[in-house]
């Protein structure tokens, strides 16, 4: 929305009465055709700073490949985003030119910089305070000593509180690096700069460091620790959230099989691709989207959710009634069974939908980050923490709360007694199996955001979920939660000192150690259905 | 539909192949001459190899309608390895022993050639590799059509150095933990000391295989960049665990023009399924990419639009050197004026064929072929758009100059030398 906002000011730029040309952009403009990064890089850098009207244009349409050239010539044409021609000199429409003889302009990354600072000093002017303070954010970016009079200016002119503060921290970082100032200045930005305290901030303090001399060397270096220091103490914290949030994952992935395996005591290999079913659910009602109502993207995991848990339910029905049903008591063939079944599933996606990964795109809440103090929260793994513990709580009360539950606890308590009080046991196994492979592919929608949607999707959880339930304690909700996010919080804590190989082999060593102390897991169930 | 139809096309290919097992006149005169496809068709690795699979069959139909090889019609006898890597052993075999085929072309991860390398040797085979590797390696029973570090690593790293690619002074050097990225990043850690990084500059970090989790690791690179300097990383990491990485990247805010990553194990057919508009100017360094302006090139990818019946249906670097491949072969049987693989493999030295760059490749004495490095960024639309390439060819050092431990070895299997590892200060092979 933003960019959208940014494309109409630059367009509103270019309509604007072409007559003040300063210096003229042919020079700049020539630049462009001349297939070579550094010259275009270049242009976008004189086009920004220099007055001419048509710059914002041009500069808009660059960053949309949209900017052509004609290689004899040498005129540059932009298209506009209805896709009309025009001479880029003039802004005036191009007729009789045809796009497939000109060539584009490249990008790369060099261009692509200048063009973020010139986005920067372009809408540093604007009249709306959130464009303004956008620009003043890349303005400390890129922190581009010609930028400084422009800051400078603005910064004079400047009433809102929030953007007189970046402009005066991007004025700060440029003035800090600044060999021309005088020293007393330098030590003076630095504070403002330290007082910013972020990544950025730091980035630019050890840049100081690095180059500069004598006091000014000392007092960045000093902060560069200082913010060092404290960045510490918060990757801490980052670490200890970080594995709640792969808690959150193993949770998700975990707790439909404490439903089939932990509650009913099926060892149930095709677990995962109920997740892998679920997943691809998800990547079916995007399509559909995508294809039928693209404005209700942002919509489509609250269709999938539901649309997920009835048809992972509805297989996990099917499943237990054509097959499981036949093997109750008898563990190594449900293991075999279902194994089988799980490779059968995987290959019939595989035929269906191809083997390489689906797209599955992230709606617009679930993408970006923000910053708590010094933890940063990514949206995504924020809402998935959330909704595994929603799921936890809901299942908890679907089996605490409602009849349904009472005569499930009872089934796998005691199954010849809840036969002779009345009930279903039949229905009641079919139902519970189909609970279980639903929650697994309600789990597929969230783990669709953040991993591959592929037919080896479940394959990658299955162990991790059986070593949940196995740690939790079978047959038990809570351990299940609690197992998952230790797990995870452990995982993350070993990462940063071994590293990602080394960690996972030490928490599967310490599970294998525990196991042997404890073979019932954490939470044991007691009592007389655990001797049957 | 037209996925249905594919794979209908796919399984009447597979029953063409199991008929063509029982034929008693395979080994006639004037029968056809098979070819083995040795590629996953289920399991981890389909994902990537399916589609060589479909490639051959389309090279091999497309020769067929030219009237064949020196006469004779070619027919795929297509095997399914299934990921696992002694079967890719015991299927070399059986194509070998019992479809006698002509050569093998296959194969995608290193232990999987490992594995059918004793095979091919026994049997005095040949197999065709068409995927970029860490080298250390020449056999004269294998031809590898990829590229070796040296065609794409090595340059990939110069660039970014350079001022064109943002004059990067701190290196990340990010893969999954086997042996390619491991001996990758070996010979990149001693290349970076030789031109004077220092060894806090360099983070190396591996990750287990289908990594899904890259808060942590994405999380310290940004903390690792923020030291001052311009920070780059050098992506090794494998298949599936790259979508989880990308997506973290542009989660936490990482873009291009921050810090690059450079990888290169990412092509055009990994990045259709996934959502490239964060990936912007991220960079991926290949011997070819589909956004090519070339018309053999166009022609290609219209050939493989009709084959496939899906106009949006990727072409990728692998798919390009499987091509190269194929043609070797076929000009090296038309100059030997034979299938033996024994004359095939003394003909095919010094082979050029086109590329689809618009240059030629060529089969050095040591197996591999000269190739062009192309480094590209990813644009919006899932194409990688080439933003600098080497001038000419470059031929492949299969034995790193950068290891100490390979740094005196090199291989011609020209006769009368034939030697894949002569050392030469000792002058001895083997």
């Amino acid at each position: 929305m933003h960019w959208l906002r940014l494309l109409a000011l630059w367009v509103a730029i270019a309509i604007l009465p072409q007559n003040a040309f300063a210096e003229g952009p042919d020079t700049a403009l020539a630049r462009f055709a001349q297939h070579n990064f550094m010259e275009s890089a270049k242009a976008v850098r004189e086009l920004a700073s220099d007055q001419w009207s048509g710059a914002g244009a041009v500069l808009a349409a660059l960053s949309d490949n949209r900017l052509y050239y004609d290689a004899a010539s040498k005129v540059i044409y932009f298209k506009d985003e209805k896709g009309t021609l025009h001479t880029a000199r003039d802004g005036l429409p191009a007729a009789g030119i045809d796009v497939a003889t000109l060539s584009p302009v490249h990008l790369n990354n060099a261009v692509r910089s200048a063009l973020e600072d010139a986005k920067g000093s372009m809408t540093m002017v604007s009249a709306d305070p959130v464009q303004r303070l956008s620009g003043a954010k890349d303005a400390f970016r890129a922190h581009d000593p010609a930028a400084l009079p422009a800051i400078t200016a603005e910064l004079a002119k400047e009433t809102d509180p929030e953007v007189k503060l970046a402009l005066q921290q991007a004025q700060a970082a440029i003035i800090a690096a600044s060999v021309d100032a005088p020293i007393a200045q330098r030590l003076d930005a630095i504070k403002v700069v330290q007082a910013r305290g972020d990544d950025l901030a730091l980035s630019v303090l050890s840049a100081i460091g690095n180059n500069a001399q004598g006091e000014v060397k000392t007092a960045a270096l000093a902060a560069t620790a200082n913010l060092q220091a404290t960045a510490a103490i918060w990757a801490n914290v980052q670490n200890v959230y970080y594995g709640l949030s792969l808690g959150s994952v193993l949770l998700l992935a975990a707790i439909g099989l404490a439903i089939t395996f932990g509650v009913m005591g099926v060892i149930n290999m095709a677990h995962g691709e109920m997740v892998m079913l679920g997943a691809y659910t998800t990547y079916i009602v995007q399509q559909w989207l995508r294809a039928y109502r693209p404005e209700w993207f942002d919509a489509s995991l609250f269709i999938a959710i539901p649309l997920a848990f009835l048809v992972t339910g509805f297989i996990g029905v099917i499943i237990e009634r054509t097959i499981i049903r036949f093997l109750y008591g008898r563990p190594l063939e449900t293991l075999l069974a279902t194994f089988g079944l799980s490779l059968v599933l995987q290959q019939a996606v595989r035929t269906i939908f191809g083997a390489d990964n689906r797209n599955v795109g992230a709606p617009h809440f679930m993408s970006g980050i923000f910053h708590l103090g010094g933890l940063s929260v990514t949206y995504g793994r924020m809402w998935i923490i959330l909704f595994s513990i929603l799921v936890f709580l809901g299942l908890q009360m679907l089996l605490r709360a409602t009849s349904f539950g009472l005569k499930m606890r009872a089934v796998t308590q005691n199954r010849r007694m809840a036969s002779a009080m009345g009930i279903d046991t039949n229905k009641i196994d079919a139902l519970a199996f189909g609970l279980g492979s639903g929650i697994a592919g309600i789990a597929g929608v969230a783990l669709s955001q953040l991993d591959n949607v592929s037919p080896n999707l479940g394959q990658s959880y299955i162990i991790d979920s059986f070593m949940v339930v196995v740690f939790g304690g079978v047959g038990n909700l809570w351990g299940t939660l609690v197992a998952a996010m230790s797990l995870g919080v452990a995982n993350k804590i070993l990462e940063p000192f071994v590293g990602a190989v080394l960690g996972k082999i030490l928490i599967l060593i310490c599970i294998i150690l525990f196991i042997q102390r404890r073979p019932r897991g954490l939470f044991a169930l007691k009592g007389r259905a655990v001797e049957s | 539909m037209s996925v249905s139809r594919r794979s209908l096309l796919r399984s009447s290919v597979a029953m063409l192949g199991a008929v063509s097992l029982n034929s008693k006149f395979a080994f006639a005169a004037d029968g056809p001459i098979k070819i083995g496809i040795l590629h996953s068709l289920s399991g981890t690795m389909a994902i990537s190899e399916t589609t060589l699979k479909d490639v051959m069959l389309m090279l091999i139909a497309a020769q067929n309608a030219k009237g064949g090889v020196l006469g004779r019609k070619l027919e795929a006898v297509v095997v399914d390895p299934a990921s696992n890597w002694p079967l890719f052993a015991e299927k070399a075999r059986e194509l070998i022993s019992k479809d006698g085929v002509s050569a093998i072309f296959g194969c995608w991860t290193s232990v999987s050639r490992k594995s059918v390398l004793p095979v091919v040797k026994e049997l005095d085979s040949i197999l065709f590799y068409p995927v970029q590797y860490e080298g250390q390696e020449s056999e004269r029973n294998v031809f590898y059509t990829g590229a070796a570090p040296n065609q794409q690593a090595i340059p990939a790293v110069d660039y970014l150095m350079s001022k064109d690619g943002g004059s990067v002074k701190r290196w990340v050097l990010a893969g999954t933990d086997y042996v390619y990225p491991r001996t990758t990043n070996k010979i990149l850690e001693a290349y970076l000391k030789l031109k004077g990084v220092a060894q806090e500059d360099i983070l190396i970090n591996y990750t287990p295989f289908g990594q899904s989790d890259w808060q942590t690791i994405v999380s310290d690179i940004k903390k690792f960049g923020s030291a001052g300097k311009k920070t780059a990383v050098v992506s090794t990491i494998n298949g599936d665990a790259n979508v989880p990485f990308y997506k973290e990247l542009g989660n936490q805010g990482i873009k291009a023009t921050d810090i690059p990553v450079v990888a290169f194990s990412v092509g055009e057919e990994e990045l259709s399924g996934m959502d490239t508009k964060p990936l912007v100017g991220h960079l991926a360094a290949w011997n070819y990419f589909e956004s090519v302006d070339t018309p053999i090139n166009k022609a290609f990818i219209a050939q493989w639009h009709a084959y496939t019946k899906n106009p949006k249906r990727t072409t990728n670097d692998p798919m390009e050197a499987a091509m190269i491949g194929f043609s070797m072969w076929v000009k090296a049987v038309e100059k030997a004026n034979s299938f033996k693989p024994d004359d095939v493999i003394d003909a095919i030295i010094g082979v050029s064929v086109p590329n689809l760059t618009g240059g030629t490749a060529t089969m050095m004495p040591n197996h591999h072929i000269t190739k062009p490095v192309l480094i590209g960024e990813i644009q919006a639309d899932g194409q990688i758009d080439t933003v600098w390439q080497t001038p000419g060819t470059v031929v492949a050092q299969e034995w790193s100059p950068y290891l100490p431990e390979s740094k005196d070895l090199i291989s011609d299997w020209r006769k009368p030398l034939s030697c894949g590892n002569l050392n030469v200060k000792t002058g001895h092979c083997g």
